[in-house]
């Protein structure tokens, strides 16, 4: 193995690719001269105004906690609602043969619908506002979850079911002490996608009926033909987005320590 | 002719295991494979018995069905005269690929099977304790199996059903994946731990050399369908020398016995 390189040199060789893509942008639109995509720095201001405002003094002046903490709530409603009915589930599908039968051919078949085509029926029947936006997450981050915590299961070592078994472990503990554990790598790896799903369907589901929610603000932008406020909002996103799986990722390591294989 | 006599049916003490008429079929579809065919065997307490045999010769069926994990088509399999229906305590099996828990510390490995008792932590500490000395691993105990050898792992799958209290050791060809200094240690260790402890133990091998060294007895099964052959006693003294003419003379027998009924295989 090649030693790793100093610390500085991994963190310039990160950015560089970022800044290299903003100088480009920022060429670009100079040489165009295009009037619908602003300038970085313009959406710079425009960042510094969305959280602390001082510049332009609008109506999303100093909002942007407003907004992240409203996205981030339901983000982590539908989230959290997901991992609580899809890890069970999916224990229970990949364990029992009876209850695979029964739910796994109806799950197979909805799956292939974009959660996205949800929101209509969605806006039925939770109504227009957040609930809608929280099923489509939770909608999201479902079927990540399911079907890795199946998988999971499904490919624990038969050995170690006898091996269990000889040394007697049997009914609900053997799901506490070798099937949970022994699929712990797959299900944190379903609960980092369905992560990501999560943040990608709450701007979905805050495009129509709420007024607030990062979603909403880039939607916003977007009738109010403000480019730099729909940068901004993709920009607090993708922070958002990055920021929380890190913390998925150490939770991650700190639960694989046994398993040098599946640490990220 | 050498140590080797047949097994003289002397034993007035209750077997610890006793297989009599042993049939065993796998379905597949509309075929049927006979792995066993008429299996009979006695084992006594304390004894150590070798079932050697080419691939395909059903000696880990017969393991696996003395374990639990797989019943008999036909026949009866007791241990001290109650019948086997599933997977227990006393009967502990070593696979081969080990099969310990990734998750689990060396310590927590070990005590899993005393742990499913629910006994208090200072006795499992006790318990893991005692055997990790027992295997060598005493400064392996916070290590996960991923950091372990091969040999090592064996070690902690033969602590963990030592520590869950088996009267009778099952073990699938335990060190068949491992290197040759590797395996001659666990040989030696194994014997000394049998000798400590006078555990029953059956050990699946398809190498002689390895049964010999071994075994108080040698069952040589052969294939279709898997059937016991032969079942030799080796009067050998222990500690064996592997050099001596005595031992490469049993081995020879042995061998012979095993390749005979190849040889008539592929005449057939």
């Amino acid at each position: 193995m090649k030693a790793a390189s100093p610390r500085w040199q991994q963190v310039l060789t990160a950015v560089a690719l970022p800044l290299i893509l903003i100088a480009g942008w920022h060429v670009g639109v100079r040489i165009t001269g295009t009037r619908l995509i602003p300038v970085p720095w313009d959406v710079g201001l425009m960042l510094y105004d969305f959280a602390f405002g001082g510049i332009y003094d609008d109506a999303y002046s100093k909002s942007l906690h407003i907004h992240l903490w409203k996205s981030f709530t339901r983000v982590y409603a539908g989230f959290f609602a997901a991992a609580l009915v899809g890890i069970p589930l999916g224990l229970l599908i990949g364990r029992i043969k009876a209850i695979r039968e029964f739910v796994d051919p109806t799950l197979q078949l909805l799956r292939p619908v974009p959660v996205t085509a949800w929101l209509p029926l969605s806006m039925i029947f939770f109504g227009i506002g957040p609930n809608a936006a929280i099923f489509l997450v939770f909608l999201g981050a479902f079927y990540p979850i399911v079907f890795n915590t199946t998988f999971g299961v499904r490919s624990v070592d038969a050995r170690l079911f006898e091996a269990a078994a000889m040394l007697g472990c049997k009914g609900p503990s053997l799901f506490r002490q070798v099937v949970l554990p022994a699929s712990l790598p797959s299900i944190l790896n379903g609960l980092r996608l369905g992560h990501g799903f999560a943040w990608i369907l709450i701007v979905v589901g805050e495009m129509t009926g709420v007024q607030q929610g990062l979603g909403a603000t880039i939607m916003d932008g977007r009738m109010l033909s403000r480019s730099e406020l729909v940068i901004a909002g993709m920009l607090v996103i993708g922070v958002a987005g990055f920021a929380t799986d890190r913390v998925l990722v150490m939770l991650n390591n700190r639960l694989l320590q046994w398993s040098p294989q599946h640490r990220v | 002719m050498s140590d080797i006599t047949k097994t003289p049916d002397l034993n007035r003490t209750l077997p610890v295991l006793s297989v009599s008429h042993l049939e065993k079929t796998y379905r597949m579809g509309e075929r049927t494979t006979q792995a066993l065919h008429d299996v009979n065997l006695s084992v006594n307490k304390g004894e150590f018995v070798c079932l050697i045999g080419a691939s395909g010769c059903g000696k880990s069926t017969l393991l696996r069905i003395l374990a639990g994990f797989e019943t008999a088509s036909s026949g009866t399999v007791n241990m001290y005269g109650m019948p086997i229906t599933g997977p227990g305590p006393e009967r502990g099996m070593v696979f081969q690929d080990f099969a310990l828990f990734p998750w689990l510390t060396v310590r927590d490995n070990i005590a899993f099977g005393p742990h499913q008792r629910s006994l208090p932590k200072a006795k499992l500490d006790e318990l893991a304790g005692y055997y990790m000395d027992m295997v060598g691993l005493t400064k392996f105990a916070d290590f996960y199996p991923g950091q372990l050898s091969g040999g090592m792992k064996q070690r902690v799958a033969i602590a963990r059903v030592l520590a869950n209290d088996c009267e009778v050791l099952l073990m699938d060809e335990p060190f068949g994946a491992l290197d040759a200094l590797t395996r001659e240690k666990l040989q030696q260790d194994l014997l000394e731990i049998w000798e400590r402890t006078r555990l029953t133990i059956i050990f699946v091998t398809h190498a002689v050399e390895e049964a010999v060294l071994l075994s108080d007895r040698v069952v040589v099964m052969t294939a279709g369908p898997g059937r016991i052959e032969e079942d030799v006693t080796l009067t050998l003294a222990r500690p064996r020398n592997i050099v001596s003419i005595e031992f490469n003379q049993t081995r020879a027998d042995i061998t012979r016995m095993l390749s005979s009924h190849v040889y008539m295989k592929a005449a057939a």
